[in-house]
Parts: structure tokens; sequence; C-alpha cells
């Protein structure tokens, strides 16, 4: 729940332009997708600091920079935010296992907001089917499956996406502070930070963090231009992504897509310090359970029963 | 700059045979460059693994590794308890595996990153080390002190025993003895790796470490063990043979505590039976009524160890060299299979969401570990050939002996 500024870099010119030489000479060796030449926006884009350590002025380069690229890359304007987080805002999300039908309307309509991979397909949101006989048992639940209507008889719909822990597992384990929680919750992701180790994959009990095994392929004309830099702006190969909460949209205060998207109501999203907020309703008056509470990861993503 | 010119003519020359074998070694690194060319290009989807499988073949080979790292150095010990004569060589032939195993451990790590290139985010003040929180920035951090330490002891050694000159004895002793607790450190560090994870119940138990320790002790030497023969065969290197029975019986104690381990572990897992049973169960059996591919090495593993435990525990098969030369490929290859899939596989099968995806290698990964090891026997090869030239005198090194000596640890592995 802390956001703490990296120490700034505090080494003296001369050794670092020397450092920069001869990780040039590497860098030469090394670039991925340098196809016979490489330019001063690859080496830009090589050299970039991790994102809490680039200064402001930097930033708004940075953005442009990626802006740019994208909209060469996808033919149309690419708008590339990083919002900051709120003050007074603390951001958690419920859902209601009594009414999720299963229908997996969340799922796509976040790979459409989040621009995830169609080939090789990237979901971030899954969803379990299991048995309402034998309750919560991950190990009899099935995520394949595929009926003419849902729900099945006899069946209930658990959607799992991450958890946003305040205690995560997977900022405590990754080596190079890739990712990390903002000051309002949300655990984000450098993808241009991330070095593709996936220690935080092993460390995620929510099965919530997703590999770009090979190069994401979005259709242009699918794209969803209004992206942010800790969000839905297009991924590398080789790196971690998973739910981001929209930040892109619940910074701007719009809901997640997966909340507008429900057919049944079942999700709901909101600041934990508004009193007035659904999240505090739900969490002050409904039945809650936290999935794999033992593990102590204090998440942010609340199952509960309204009915 | 003698020492340099010297060893470069050293390797450069020999016989039919040990062209052959280094002819083999990089016909084995360039095909498994021109796998890792492929996957660079295309990403990580040439392997087989997934999300489910997020770490396989690649960080199992590693874990392996880093044992036989450890292992080879805390050799030292039970040389130095029982004084045997030869102390500096199995100081140095310990190293130097340990050097060519640390130098492996790093390339399967290359091989599995995503970004390799950005590697250097993990340098502390250039890039952002998540230091002490993160055990593979600790990891990180031992391994390559590790190299570093083992890599001047030797060298310095070698460029001693090189110029005939006497090394200095107040410089390396406290160096060698440093690195006995730092080779136990690499490896208790990478078990606590996976050990540290609570979302991976398979991993999360206190015993991982001293299982890591125990099994490495047996694997490590293992290697030396022949590497001893085949040196001894071919130059005036004086190991008894009480010295090597007494490495195969401290083997048999290791392969003992081990097995005894694994079995603690197989009875918490069975008698309790909660849910954390799975992963064992599909380790050994199978889940939902279907088999498990990975059953044949669990099974595998587990009698090679005791069958090699077995030879080496009663003094009659440990002291015959037929024997004990089985027990040891039986032992290496018993841990090999432990570490390389027992230990990593299982932890993700079922996943954190219950399901189950089938992981065996694909042929990119079989291609790219192949030429990892080509590296390592290359490198392992080259440097025991100086060592041996400049420990014994030019001429016993040179010969038709040493390409075996590579072979033999090549068959075993």
């Amino acid at each position: 729940m802390e956001k703490k500024p990296l120490k700034q870099d505090i080494e003296e010119p001369g050794r670092r332009a020397w450092l920069k030489g001869l990780s040039l000479a590497a860098a030469g060796l090394l670039l991925p997708g340098c196809e016979g030449k490489f330019n001063e926006t690859d080496l830009q884009a090589f050299f970039q600091k991790n994102f809490r350590e680039i200064p402001k002025e930097e930033l708004r380069k940075v953005l442009e920079r990626l802006g740019e690229e994208y909209s060469a890359q996808y033919g149309q304007p690419v708008s590339v935010k990083a919002t900051p987080p709120k003050e007074g805002v603390s951001f958690a999300y419920c859902l209601d296992l009594s009414r999720c039908i299963g229908c997996r309307r969340c799922v796509y309509a976040c790979v459409k907001e989040n621009n995830q991979s169609r080939t090789p397909q990237v979901h971030w949101i899954t969803v379990l089917e299991m048995d309402k006989e034998k309750g919560v048992d991950i190990e009899e639940s099935n995520i394949y499956y595929d009926p003419e209507t849902v729900p099945r008889p006899g069946k209930f719909y658990m959607p799992v996406a991450c958890h946003h822990c305040n205690k995560a597992p997977c900022v405590k384990v990754c080596p190079v502070k890739a990712t990390w929680q903002e000051q309002d919750g949300i655990v984000v992701i450098d993808y241009d930070w991330c070095i593709g180790c996936r220690c935080c994959m092993s460390a995620c009990p929510y099965g919530a963090r997703r590999f770009n095994w090979g190069k994401p392929h979005v259709p242009a004309e699918e794209f969803n231009p209004e992206t942010d830099y800790l969000g839905n702006r297009p991924r590398p190969k080789g790196v971690v992504e998973k739910c981001c909460f929209c930040v892109q949209r619940v910074r701007q205060g719009k809901y997640p897509m997966c909340v507008e998207v429900c057919p049944v109501g079942a999700r709901k999203f909101g600041n934990l310090l508004d009193p007035k907020s659904e999240v505090r309703y739900i969490l002050e008056n409904k039945r809650v359970f936290i999935f794999k509470e033992e593990l102590k990861t204090l998440p942010r993503f609340y199952y509960y029963f309204g009915i | 700059m003698q020492f340099a010119a010297g060893s470069l003519r050293i390797v450069a020359h020999g016989s039919g045979v040990y062209y052959a074998w280094l002819a083999f070694l990089v016909v084995l690194i360039l095909q498994g460059a021109a796998a890792y060319s492929d996957q660079f290009k295309a990403g990580l989807i040439l392997t087989n693994m997934r999300d489910s499988v997020s770490w396989a073949f690649y960080i199992g080979n590693f874990t392996f590794l880093v044992g036989v790292a450890a292992a080879a150095v805390m050799l030292v010990i039970p040389a130095y308890v029982y004084n045997w004569k030869p102390m500096k060589e199995v100081v140095i032939f310990g190293e130097l595996l340990a050097v060519c195993s640390i130098v492996m451990c790093l390339l399967f790590i290359f091989v599995d990153m995503g970004h390799p290139e950005r590697g250097w985010h993990l340098i502390p003040i250039l890039g952002v080390m998540n230091f002490p929180s993160s055990l593979m920035a600790w990891d990180a951090l031992v391994l390559n002190i590790y190299l570093l330490l083992n890599l001047t002891v030797v060298t310095y050694l070698i460029y001693c025993a090189f110029v005939r000159r006497e090394y200095n004895h107040q410089i390396v002793w406290p160096l060698v003895i440093f690195s006995i607790p730092m080779a136990i450190s690499i490896h208790t560090v990478t078990a606590f790796l996976y050990n540290g994870m609570a979302a991976r119940p398979y991993w999360n138990s206190a015993i991982l470490a001293p299982r890591f320790l125990a099994s490495a002790f047996c694997s490590g030497p293992a290697i030396l063990l022949i590497l001893f023969q085949i040196v001894r065969k071919m130059t005036r290197f004086e190991i008894k043979d009480e010295a090597l029975h007494k490495i195969a019986e401290l083997m048999a104690y290791a392969m003992g505590f081990n097995l005894f381990l694994t079995g603690a572990e197989i009875f918490k897992e069975y008698y309790s039976n909660t849910q954390h049973l799975v992963y064992i169960q599909y380790l050994f059996s199978g889940l939902h009524g279907q088999r498990s591919p990975i059953a044949v090495f669990g099974w595998g593993a587990l009698l090679l160890g005791i069958v090699s435990f077995l030879l080496f525990l009663l003094p009659a098969t440990r002291k015959n060299p037929l024997t004990m030369n089985a027990g040891c490929v039986m032992i290496y290859a018993s841990v090999y299979i432990e570490k390389g899939i027992a230990l990593i596989i299982p932890g993700y099968t079922p996943d954190t969401l219950g399901q189950v995806y089938e992981y065996v290698p694909s042929v990119t990964e079989v291609r790219i570990s192949m030429a990892i090891f080509g590296v390592g026997f290359l490198l392992f090869t080259l440097m025991v050939r100086v060592a041996i030239a400049a420990l014994f005198g030019k001429q016993e090194g040179a010969g038709e002996e040493l390409p075996d000596s590579a072979a033999a640890s090549e068959s075993a592995g």
C-alpha cells in the first residue's frame, strides 16, 4: 500500500557514459528485432529506466515515444497516459458468487478493453465451473466448460483474476521491482522493465499472471487506443501481464470493463475509503469470503453471497 | 601472458580422439545456438512451458547444476578431515567442476528469460535489484560471488603450478575455507527460491533445503569420483583407493539421508492425506484416473537412488570398481531426474487453480539444454587439460585419456 520513489541515480557521468558505451556494444548484439539496424529510438527504449525512477519531464517523452510507436503499429492515433493514483482512493472489488452465471462476458470484454493478445490467446480472467454439491474445490473445477447455455444445473461459477493483494507475493519475489502496488491499491507491472524470469507466476496463488510466450497479436481494427503505461498499452513478447483493475478507466472515474459488462450485476467495484460506496456496503452487510485466506496475502478482491 | 599462451598451446594440441571430442562438443553447441536463435526470435512459445507450468526443464537443469557446483567444493571437507595427500588437486578439480557448473547454471537462467537483454536491470546501481526481498536477487548475487571466488582460486593455483612456483598458502586457504559456506549457501538460497512460495504447497516444505544439500552431496562427488580414477590412471595424481572408497562411503550416507528425507515427505503427504496430496500423486501415479506422464521419472529417480544407496553402503560393492562406477552413474541419473523433473513439474501440476497441464520438454528445450551441457563439457575439458599439464608436467597431460574423462561424465549425464 505504499509507493516509495526509488532512489535516484547518483552515478558520476563519466562512469555512466562508460557503462553506456559498454552496454551499447552488448545492445548491438542483443537488441530484439534489430534486423540489420537499430536507431536512436531503440536505444532510448533499451536504456529506459524503471517507471518509478523516470523523472517527470523524461516520462512525458517516453509516453510520447510509445504513443508514436503504437500509432504507427496500429495505424490510428494511440494515446499513452500515465495517470497517477488519486489521494483518498483505495480500490476494492467484490464478486457475488450467487449471481454469477458463468457467461464469460467479462472475460471477452476484458480482452478487448485491455488489448490482450488474440493469438496466442491471453485471458486475464479465468472462470472456474464447480459443483454446488462440493463447494469451492478447485481440484474438481473445470475452466473449459462449453455448454449451449449457462448456468448449467448443479453448477456454480467463480471468476478469478488478480486479487491486488496488499501483501502481494508477486511483488515480494520480483528480482527487479518491475511490479509493485500503487497508492490506490492497484498492483501494476512495468512491461518495459520486466525481465521475463516468471518468479511472480510461481508466487501468485491465484494463477492471475500471464506470460507472453509468443509475440502478442491484436488486430488493428479491434485495438483500444485509449491506453495507460501501467495498464492496457501493447505488451512486448517475453513479459508478464495481468489484470490492472482497468487502471486506464478507473483513474478517470469509470468502472472496470468487467463490472460494466456483467449482465447480472455480480461485479462491484469502488473506493474503500468512501463510506457510501457499494464495496463498503457489501463488506459491512454481506457474507464475504477471501479465496485462499490462509495464505494471508490480504487481497482487495472479495467474494460474497448476495442472495 | 606466458601462462595464457602456454594454456592455448596445451588445449590446441592433442590426439585425434581429443579433436573428435572437441568437434563433437562444438557441433552440439552450434545446433543449440541455432535453436536458441529461433527461440529468441519467436519467444519462449517454442518451449512447452505455459502459464500453468511456467518454469520447467531449463530451471530443473539449473537447480541440478547448482547442486553439482556446491558439492564439488564441499568435497574439500573430507579431503581435509581425512588428510588425503593430493589435497591441492582435490581442491583444483572440485573448483574447476564448480566453475563449469555455475557457467551452465547462468546459461540456463539466460535461456529461460523472456528478456535476457534486460539482464542489466538486475545489476545494483545500474538497474534496480530487489534485495533482500527477492530470493532470485539473492541467487544471482551468491552464484556470481561463488563463480568469481572459485575462478580466482583455481586460476591462481593452476598459474602457480604452471610457473612452478609455490602458491601463497595464506591467500588460498582462507578463500578455500570461505568457499565451503558459500557452496552451502548457493544451494540453500536456490532451495529457498522454491521453498518460499506459499502458493506452491509441494515446495513449501521446511525440509526442501536439507533435501537439496543431501542430494547434491551425492551427485557432485559422483562426477569427481569418475574423474579422479581417470586422472589417476594417466598421471602421477596419487589418490589412494581408500580415499575413493571414503568418498563412496560418504555418498552412501548422503544418499541414505536424502532417501530418508524423501520418505519423510512421502509419509507426511500420504498419511495426512490433505488437499496437498495431489502434487505427489501426480509425481508417482496420476490424477483424475489418468496416468501421469512423469510417474516413470518419479519412480525411476527413487529406485535408482535406493539401488545406488545399497551399492555404496555394502563395502564389497563399494570397493569393486565396476559396481562403484555403476553406482556413480545411477546416483547421477537419480539426482538429475529428481531435480530436473520430480522437483519442478509437480510443483505446478495441478496449478494454483487446480488445472492439470501435462508438460514434457519440447525439442527446442532439449536442443538448447544439450548445447549448454556442451559448453560446460567443453570448458571442463579444456580447463582440466590445462590443470593436468600444469600439475603433472606437459608430457603426461596430453594424450588419449582426456576425451574419455569427459566422455565418461557425458554418459553419466
